[in-house]
C-alpha cells in the first residue's frame, strides 16, 4: 500500500519530475539501448522504435542548449505574460518544453544553443490538499559554456 | 480502384455566427454542394462529417435531421486541423474502393473567439507560464524560431505571409478579413507570440464546407464530368518519432512524408502545381511549408516570400483564398474549403483571383498539440 502523502509535502508538476525521501528533485527518462533515443519519463516500449526489451530508466541532464523559443505576450487568462517558453536539448539526449527564467524576454537577447540548466522551484501553484506543486524551469548557465 | 471525381463543392461565407447551431452550419454547406452538383440528399449513399469540438455529439446526423434522415450510414470524425480532410478522404476511399458511388462529405466547426488550447489539467494545475507554452501562437512560433536559426529568416519576412494573405482575400467575398494590411501594420499589431503578431494568427471563425464525391461512372452517368474535378492524389500522414516529439508536435517531417506520398501517388511533382492551399494557421507557418511541400528548396522560404513567388501572378500562387489567416479557421471545415478554393480554380470560376489557366492544384492540411501529436493530409486535384 502507497504511503499517504505527507500534508504540505511538494507536488511534482510532472510525472517525470521525481522528488527523493530527501526532498531533492532530478528528472527521469528512459533510453532505448536498441535505437539509442532518450525520451522524458518512464516508458515500457519505445516511442522511436517500438522495441519493448531493453528500455534503461536514466536521469536525465540537467545541462542542456537553447534549441528555439519564443516570448510569448498573450497567453490563456490569469497568465502572467511575457515570459519565454524554451525548448531545450537536453546535453545527455531527451528535449523538454518549460519556462526560461532569469532572462529579459527579449527575442534579440537569446542566442540560439545557449547553455541553460534545470532547476527546480515552487510553482506558486497549490494541489487540492494544499500541497506546493513543484515545477522545473530553465535558467541560463554561463559557466557551462564550452 | 475507380477515380473519384468532385461533382459538388462550396462553403457558407466564414465568420461568426452565434445564433446557429453547428447542424445548421452544416446543413447550409451540404445544401450548397448538393446544388452545386445539382443533385439531392435522397442520391448520397454516405455521409462523412468532420467536426472537432463537437466531436462526441454525432454532429453528422444532426445535420441529416436538418437535410434529410434517409437512414444513409454517417461516420463523424475527428483529427485536430485535419479533421475535414480526414472525412473527404474516408469519403473518397469508400468511393474509390467501389463500396459508394456517391457520398456527401461535410466540415463544419463553430469557433468561439480567443486562444485555443486547455488552460489546466484534471489535477488543477496551470501548466501555461510555468512549462512553457501550449498556445498555439507559441507553438508555430517555435517552429518559426527554429527555421530562423537554421537560415536566417527575419520578422520581416514572416510578416511578408501576412501581407500577401490579407491581399488575396480582398478578392474573396466568403474571407473573414477583407482588407489589406501593409507590412508596418502587420509587424506593428499586438505581439502575441514572438514572432507572431495579430495579423499573423489565423482568425477563430464560424464556418462549413461541403462536397459531393462520385465515382467516374455515375459523374460520366449523370453528366457531372463537365465541371468535375478529379482528386489526383489523397494521402496522411501522422506525427513520426522526432528528437523533440516529446516538447513539441512535429509539422515538418509528417508534411514532407504526406507530399512525398502524395507526388508519388499523383505521379506529379511540385513543379506540376498551379496553386497551393496550404495551412497558414500562422504566419510562420506558411513559410516552412513552402520547403516542406518542395515549392522550394530547403533555406528557400524567406526568399521565395520577398520575390512574390507565391502572390496571385507569381511563379507559385499560395493561399490565394486568403489562407486561414484571413478567411478563417474554422478546424473541422478548413479542410475542405481549401478543397473548394482549388477546385473553384480549377473550374476557371475564382473571379478576380483566379489564377490563370489552373489546372492542378495541392491542398495541405497539419494540426496537433504538444504531448499528442500531428496529423496531416494533402490532396491533388487536376482539372477533369
Amino acid at each position: 500500500m502507497a504511503a499517504e502523502p505527507i500534508q504540505g509535502a511538494e507536488v511534482p508538476a510532472v510525472p517525470f519530475l521525481v522528488i527523493g525521501a530527501d526532498a531533492s528533485a532530478h528528472l527521469v527518462g528512459t533510453r532505448c539501448q536498441g535505437c539509442g533515443v532518450t525520451i522524458p519519463g518512464k516508458r515500457c516500449v519505445c516511442m522511436a522504435c517500438g522495441a519493448r526489451s531493453g528500455l534503461e530508466p536514466i536521469r536525465l541532464t540537467e545541462q542542456g542548449r537553447l534549441y528555439s523559443f519564443t516570448v510569448v505576450h498573450r497567453s490563456f487568462p490569469g497568465v502572467k505574460t511575457p515570459f519565454v517558453a524554451a525548448i531545450v536539448n537536453l546535453d545527455g539526449g531527451g528535449t523538454l518544453k518549460g519556462t526560461l527564467v532569469g532572462v529579459a524576454p527579449d527575442p534579440h537577447a537569446l542566442p540560439y544553443d545557449m547553455p541553460v540548466k534545470v532547476v527546480y522551484r515552487d510553482s506558486g501553484q497549490k494541489a487540492a490538499d494544499g500541497s506546493p506543486f513543484l515545477a522545473y524551469y530553465f535558467v541560463p548557465s554561463p559557466g557551462d559554456q564550452t | 480502384m475507380t477515380e473519384a471525381y468532385i461533382v459538388g463543392i462550396d462553403m457558407i461565407a466564414f465568420g461568426r455566427y452565434p445564433g446557429r447551431t453547428v447542424a445548421e452550419l452544416g446543413a447550409e454547406a451540404a445544401l450548397l454542394a448538393l446544388d452545386d452538383a445539382g443533385l439531392g440528399i435522397r442520391d448520397m449513399q454516405a455521409l462523412y462529417c468532420g467536426n472537432l469540438l463537437e466531436a462526441h455529439l454525432m454532429v453528422g446526423q444532426r445535420i441529416l435531421r436538418e437535410i434529410g434522415l434517409t437512414g444513409i450510414p454517417v461516420v463523424n470524425t475527428a483529427n485536430a486541423c485535419a479533421t475535414g480532410a480526414t472525412a473527404f478522404r474516408e469519403g473518397l476511399i469508400a468511393v474509390k474502393a467501389g463500396l459508394h458511388d456517391l457520398v456527401l462529405v461535410v466540415g463544419v466547426e463553430q469557433m468561439g473567439s480567443g486562444l485555443l488550447g486547455a488552460s489546466s489539467r484534471p489535477d488543477g494545475f496551470v501548466e501555461e507560464g510555468v512549462l512553457g507554452s501550449s498556445t498555439m501562437p507559441a507553438m508555430f512560433a517555435q517552429i518559426g524560431v527554429e527555421h530562423a536559426r537554421k537560415y536566417g529568416t527575419t520578422f520581416e519576412q514572416f510578416a511578408r505571409v501576412a501581407v500577401k494573405n490579407h491581399h488575396h482575400s480582398t478578392m474573396n467575398t466568403k474571407a473573414m478579413s477583407r482588407r489589406e494590411t501593409p507590412l508596418r501594420e502587420v509587424m506593428e499589431s499586438e505581439m502575441i507570440s514572438w514572432p507572431n503578431t495579430k495579423l499573423m494568427c489565423s482568425i477563430n471563425v464560424d464556418g462549413a464546407a461541403a462536397a459531393v464525391i462520385a465515382s467516374r461512372s455515375v459523374a460520366k452517368r449523370l453528366g457531372l464530368l463537365g465541371r468535375a474535378v478529379r482528386v489526383r492524389a489523397s494521402e496522411m500522414t501522422s506525427g513520426p518519432y522526432t528528437p523533440q516529439e516529446f516538447a513539441i508536435p512535429d509539422f515538418n517531417q509528417v508534411t514532407r512524408n504526406c507530399a512525398r506520398a502524395a507526388y508519388e501517388g499523383a505521379g506529379l511533382g511540385p513543379e506540376d502545381l498551379d496553386l497551393v492551399e496550404l495551412h497558414d494557421c500562422f504566419a510562420t507557418a506558411e513559410l516552412i511549408h513552402y520547403e516542406n511541400l518542395g515549392l522550394c528548396p530547403d533555406g528557400d522560404a524567406g526568399r521565395m516570400i520577398d520575390a512574390g513567388e507565391t502572390a496571385l501572378g507569381g511563379r507559385i500562387p499560395v493561399n490565394v483564398s486568403g489562407g486561414l489567416l484571413s478567411k478563417g479557421h474554422p478546424l473541422g471545415a478548413t479542410g475542405i474549403a481549401n478543397l473548394y478554393e482549388v477546385a473553384t480554380h480549377l473550374r476557371g470560376a475564382a473571379g478576380t483571383r483566379q489564377v490563370e489557366a489552373a489546372r492542378i492544384g495541392l491542398t495541405h492540411v497539419v494540426g496537433g498539440s504538444p504531448g499528442r501529436g500531428s496529423a496531416c493530409v494533402v490532396h491533388i486535384l487536376e482539372k477533369a
